[in-house]
């Protein structure tokens, strides 16, 4: 979340879209409701079931699964249209102004300019900011010289004009296109050559009318997001569409800046292939409509665990390290190279200040390799830069199954979570774990993964073919272990150990620490390919096998590694050995140790902030200050600047954040500034400090976004229809289908029914099926149809339906890839109409609880699959996420 | 009974003064009159705002030390059809679909309602089995309950339910263990969106009234509270005045519903609850009427011992209820 659970309660109007509150996340739904009461805030929600959510709904849209990027898409349309758009803010703010390269093409045929189709990627090099300062007040001769966004034929004509431009389609036009464009791109098509970069002094347009202008690129691109287009994609009647559009952007009516909206999402859009984008969509409805810093506002994501904001934090993906560091590839060949990667410079109007905070970036990684290598971290040795692993290709989750499906990995090593249930495509990975050869599961229960060898249809003769060695190993559960848990508002928070850990089983940190010792212990007796990393791993704990998870948030903080002066700060000084009170103090000479920078703060030398426990709230905010701590330095709103106006005034004065204190010269508030604390407002510094630019962007240039620096509606991998938008690329031209035999793609006519997944208040994801309270409240799986659907298939309520996808069959005489559950019956989810469609089309839901271990498991009627044995092996380019939220199934009586 | 501080108004199989006297006794052996909750107590459902999250549900298991017990799949979110001998907290989902197309999702917490003239206590013939405590609270003594299920009849909403196994009735005691040591019921202690709120039935009718004046200005003009047969007209939404015949007398559970004029669309709940006229009478003129049928009935019985001598019983197999 950008902003915070307790922060909803300030806000005007909430869009709850691709996310369950009510139903997922019902402490936090309080502020919801405190909204509603306190504030008489309107709440809309978008969802393909009317859930419980809904019913506190005062406008509810049913959606189709996955069509969420042409609602928002149609609601910035309409704010445009209307005028309904925060223009200050716009243009001050945001990259609006800026000027997109010449040669860049909006994906009216469904690509934007760049296209390899060879490859199924983009040359991102068009995808970039002109360079050249102020160029307001020539849009007029602009227009008149047609200096306008490429368009497919403005493309083609551009390249050599040949037969296979002509033939080759749109790929291969835009492909040859690019080579007009100068020498900066052309480099970047013959590969090579440096990656292309932001220019340092973008050209921009103030009065936001050329029409290479961010902002006039944006209106054209969601120009085609008419309400009839949108209703024809996501089957929303057009009368519903603009009352939800008109009630979320009435609080920019008549130019008013003072109401604000939030936005509140959870996996219902990140698990498509197309979800971060969705999210994407999102923030850009906000920006627009001036709603991101401020108290109410924000783009707030729902985290669906306890902790896995702070396994993100951590570096719970394979891509980054702990603070959102990247990790090394082949190509950064010393420290210098890799820091010169992963460092932005400032890319910005001349005329604004760009704080630019990633350029700290030195400071946070040598920081994070002196935690973790400590004495053995030098200067001369570039840090110990080479003990960290470097990727050559995407290790995300589902590439990981994939691999060992084709035999390439060997091994499994599962803490906190259940791969088989998790999916996508379950009896892929069942497959893939006959393939290994040792697997380790900890959990506190006998899970799915660990008894992948006694799944539903297996044979005793089958059983015995496995090879596989499993490991179970006795983890402990979430009362019986201590430590913080980081929340959706970014809240650090203690918890302290409610009960022991019963009979044998163990802390992770007790089972994960003996691990690494007994591993240590082999490369220092028998040696190894590059042992370094391993041996030289700081491990200072008073038991190492078992090290107090205190000593570990201290680490974790950081500390300073020799005494520390620094007149600009109070106190001005820290000894060595001393804990660091915030990552202002970081050092790139190795005199600071940090293992995330993010988290420096959190344990300073005073004491765990994590463990604060004083509700008091002076402001009326929600903001309680010295409530745990939030990342970064216990800011509650992220890029708060942006809740003031140009000159530093609150936008709306009942709701003070923060404010430019004129005597002092300095920002002040009831919320940490999120900004540079001196810089005066005429400087005009961006609030989005971390972005090269400092404000925030619409178009996201370069190799932000695999997709696209717009978002652009693509259909889900398995959808029931052809894209209206661009019939031609129905689904997003860079996304990667699966080639293993298990890997199927199914299509409308043989699986008519679009079908999403999703939790329910009463279960946990796969835990609660062992629970008896939990089991009592929902005793089984089921399906959720409307009743038209059931009145065409002859079902009622209970009936046992038999559910199919592309990827169901039959081997050896037994079927596999099929879902067995009771029909549940229901008015809440409609059929509906789409596009090109003269049938409506029947939604079905189903929740993903129950599998094959839990309460009853020895009962023949509870050895089911899972409900993911059914979602395909397909990920988002961005962030890798499957698509478990929409893709085609049959269902029949069984 | 162990339930602190409460004192009893009324009581089950008497008619005249109650036990008890409203002495409260002090640790130092003084008394003084009423109790440490000297008010009406209320719960107030607001069923705007509740989710259906079920965390009553399972709090007022969890308090009252019931055992799990298995369910069916029953093609709805509700855990089961109707409250149970051990199961006193039910929300009740209902799909209701407006005129208009659009769909609510009705969630109802259905427990007792703490009549104010409680039918079950009415009914009760036995001696201390239910007893009605002066903050309102109904509560019921299993260890006095003769198993006769006369409760179940009296009962408008369908509360009390009999053990098969125990011969006793049971139903939610509105915690008046918790109530008594000054805590509130489970079920507010765990309503996670503040849906549920207990204080004094003077406050929680202005919470709730409150609530429904700000559904009416955003629109909901069909809001309302229910609370039948309250005396207080503005908080009573309903045909029953607390005069007619068979009044409830207004609720120590009180709901605020989107659509007080359908109340029967929330899973059920009576429009216009009353206590039968016949429970009514079997306290009132029958149980007079009953005294001199009682007399009669022993006299005849005498009567025809005296002409015919004693039965010979039939050797009758125990029917299970």
């Amino acid at each position: 979340m950008t902003n915070g659970w307790v922060d909803i309660k300030n806000t005007d109007v909430m869009l709850i879209m691709g996310g369950n509150p009510a139903e997922n996340h019902p402490c936090g739904f309080k502020w919801v409701v405190e909204a509603k009461k306190v504030r008489n805030a309107k709440l809309i929600v978008v969802d393909p079931r009317f859930q419980r959510t809904a019913s506190q709904a005062d406008h509810f849209c049913q959606i189709r699964a996955g069509s969420d990027i042409a609602f928002l898409g149609g609601l910035m349309n309409y704010a445009i249209q209307n005028n309904r758009y925060a223009k200050e803010y716009v243009i001050n703010y945001t990259n609006a102004a800026l000027i997109v390269k010449k040669g860049f093409k909006l994906p009216e045929d469904g690509y934007f300019s760049g296209f390899d189709a060879a490859g199924s990627k983009y040359d991102v090099s068009s995808w970039n900011y002109e360079e050249g300062g102020n160029v307001t007040g020539t849009a007029a001769a602009a227009i008149a010289a047609g200096d306008g966004p490429a368009t497919a034929e403005t493309a083609a004509q551009a390249s050599s004009g040949n037969a296979a431009a002509k033939t080759a389609g749109p790929h291969g036009a835009e492909g040859q296109g690019l080579q007009g464009m100068g020498p900066a791109s052309a480099k970047g098509i013959s590969g090579g050559a440096a990656a292309p970069s932001l220019p340092p002094n973008t050209a921009y347009d103030l009065s936001l009318e050329h029409p290479r202008c961010v902002f006039q690129l944006m209106k054209k691109h969601f120009s085609r997001y008419t309400p009839d287009m949108v209703s024809s994609i996501t089957g929303i009647p057009v009368d519903k569409l603009n009352k939800a559009w008109d009630m979320y952007t009435i609080i920019r009516d008549k130019g008013d800046t003072k109401k604000v909206g939030t936005i509140i999402y959870s996996v219902g859009w990140t698990q498509h292939t197309f979800g971060s984008q969705i999210i994407r969509t999102a923030a850009m409805t906000q920006l627009l409509l001036g709603n991101v810093g401020r108290a109410g506002g924000g783009v707030n994501a729902l985290r669906g665990h306890s902790n896995i904001q702070g396994a993100t934090d951590l570096a719970g993906v394979f891509d980054i390290l702990p603070g959102y560091l990247k990790v090394p590839t082949p190509a950064d060949t010393d420290f210098a190279t890799y820091l010169k990667r992963i460092t932005p410079t400032p890319s910005k109007p001349k005329e604004w200040d760009s704080f630019n905070y990633w350029s700290n970036t030195p400071k946070f990684a040598v920081s994070l390799l002196k935690a973790l290598y400590g004495d053995a971290a030098k200067k001369e040795n570039d840090w110990a830069f080479h003990y960290l692993p470097k990727i050559d290709r995407k290790y995300s989750w589902v590439e990981q199954w994939d691999a060992m499906y084709a035999g390439k990995i060997k091994g499994l090593i599962c803490f906190g979570m259940n791969g088989v249930a998790i999916g996508p495509n379950s009896e892929k990975n069942i497959d893939a774990l006959k393939k290994a050869e040792w697997l380790v599961v900890c959990d506190i229960y006998p899970e799915e993964t660990s008894s992948f060898w006694e799944s539903p249809g297996i044979t005793d003769d089958e059983k015995k073919q496995i090879k596989t060695e499993v490991y179970r190993l006795p983890g402990a559960g979430f009362a019986e272990k201590d430590g913080t848990f980081v929340n959706s508002a970014r809240w650090l928070q203690w918890k302290w150990a409610a009960v022991p850990t019963p009979g044998d089983s163990k802390l992770d940190q007790e089972i994960l620490s003996r691990i690494y010792l007994a591993v240590r212990a082999l490369y220092q007796k028998e040696g190894g390919k590059f042992p370094d990393a391993l041996l030289n791993a700081t491990w200072a704990y008073t038991n190492p096998n078992n090290p107090s998870l205190t000593e570990v948030a201290k680490e974790i903080n950081g500390k300073a590694l020799a005494d520390l002066h620094d007149e600009k700060q109070t106190p001005s000084d820290w000894k060595a050995g001393q804990q660091l009170p915030g990552f202002a103090w970081l050092k790139d000479d190795g005199t600071t140790s940090s293992g995330n920078w993010l988290y420096c703060g959190s344990w300073p030398d005073a004491g765990s902030n994590t463990q604060r426990r004083d509700p008091a709230d002076p402001s009326g905010l929600g903001i309680h200050p010295n409530w745990g701590w939030s990342w970064p330095m216990n800011r509650r709103v992220m890029y708060n600047r942006a809740s003031c106006n140009l000159e530093g005034k609150p936008w709306d004065p009942s709701r003070k954040q923060v404010w430019f204190n004129e005597a002092t010269g300095k920002w002040a508030g009831n919320d940490v500034p999120d900004f540079k604390p001196d810089s005066n407002p005429k400087d005009h510094m961006g609030p989005f400090i971390m972005n090269p630019e400092g404000v925030a962007r619409f178009f996201v240039p370069l190799a932000g976004m695999a997709d696209g620096p717009f978002p652009e509606h693509y259909e889900p991998v398995e959808s029931p229809l052809v894209n209206p938008l661009h019939p031609k690329q129905t689904n997003s031209p860079v996304v990667k289908r699966y080639k293993s035999d298990m890997d199927k793609y199914g299509t409308s006519d043989k699986f008519p029914y679009p079908c999403t997944t999703y939790r329910l208040t009463e279960h946990y994801h796969y835990w609660t099926k062992n629970n008896p309270m939990n089991m009592q409240l929902v005793p089984e799986p089921f399906v959720e149809i409307s009743e038209e659907l059931a009145k065409k298939l002859s079902i009622t309520g209970g009936d046992r339906l038999k559910v199919s996808t592309a990827r169901s069959g039959t081997k050896d005489g037994k079927e596999y890839g099929v879902y067995y559950a009771r029909a549940m019956v229901t008015k809440r989810i409609k059929p509906l109409k789409l596009a090109g469609k003269d049938d409506p089309v029947y939604p079905v839901g189903i929740p993903i609880h129950w599998a094959y271990r839990g309460i009853g498991d020895g009962r023949p009627e509870d050895r089911r699959n899972g409900a993911n044995v059914l979602s395909p092996t397909v990920i988002d380019p961005n962030a890798y996420t499957p698509e478990f939220k929409g893709f085609l199934v049959n269902i029949e009586k069984a | 009974m162990s339930n602190g501080n409460l004192e009893i108004r009324a009581i089950s199989g008497h008619t005249g003064g109650t036990p008890g006297g409203g002495e409260y006794r002090q640790p130092d052996g003084s008394t003084h009159a009423g109790a440490s909750r000297d008010y009406d107590v209320c719960k107030l459902i607001d069923t705007t705002t509740c989710i259906g999250c079920k965390a009553c549900e399972v709090a007022c298991v969890e308090w009252n030390g019931y055992e799990f017990r298995e369910t069916t799949f029953d093609n709805t979110y509700q855990t089961m059809p109707e409250t149970a001998w051990n199961f006193w907290n039910l929300i009740k989902f209902n799909e209701h679909q407006r005129a208009d197309g659009t769909i609510q999702w009705l969630m109802r917490k259905d427990q007792c309602m703490h009549c104010e003239e409680p039918g079950c206590l009415i009914a009760c013939p036995a001696d201390g089995a239910i007893v009605q405590y002066t903050n309102g609270i109904v509560d019921f003594n299993q260890a006095n309950c003769i198993g006769c299920q006369y409760c179940v009849t009296g009962c408008p909403f369908n509360i009390p339910k009999f053990n098969e196994a125990t011969k006793k009735v049971y139903k939610c005691t509105l915690c008046s263990d918790r109530v008594g040591a000054g805590l509130e019921p489970a079920c507010i202690k765990s309503c996670p969106t503040g849906c549920l709120h207990f204080g004094s039935k003077e406050d929680m009718k202005f919470e709730a009234a409150k609530r429904v004046k700000q559904l009416h200005d955003n629109g909901h003009a069909d809001a309302g509270i229910y609370n039948p047969g309250d005396p207080d007209e503005r908080t009573s939404a309903d045909g029953i005045k607390s005069t007619s015949p068979g009044s409830i007398g207004g609720t120590h559970v009180i709901y605020v519903l989107n659509d007080a004029k359908h109340p029967e669309n929330y899973g059920g709940l009576p429009p216009a609850p009353s206590v039968p006229f016949f429970v009514k009478m079997w306290k009132g003129p029958l149980k007079w009427l009953g005294g001199i049928g009682l007399v009669a009935g022993v006299f005849g019985v005498f009567m025809h011992y005296i002409r015919f001598g004693p039965k010979e019983v039939d050797k009758v197999e125990e029917v299970k209820r």
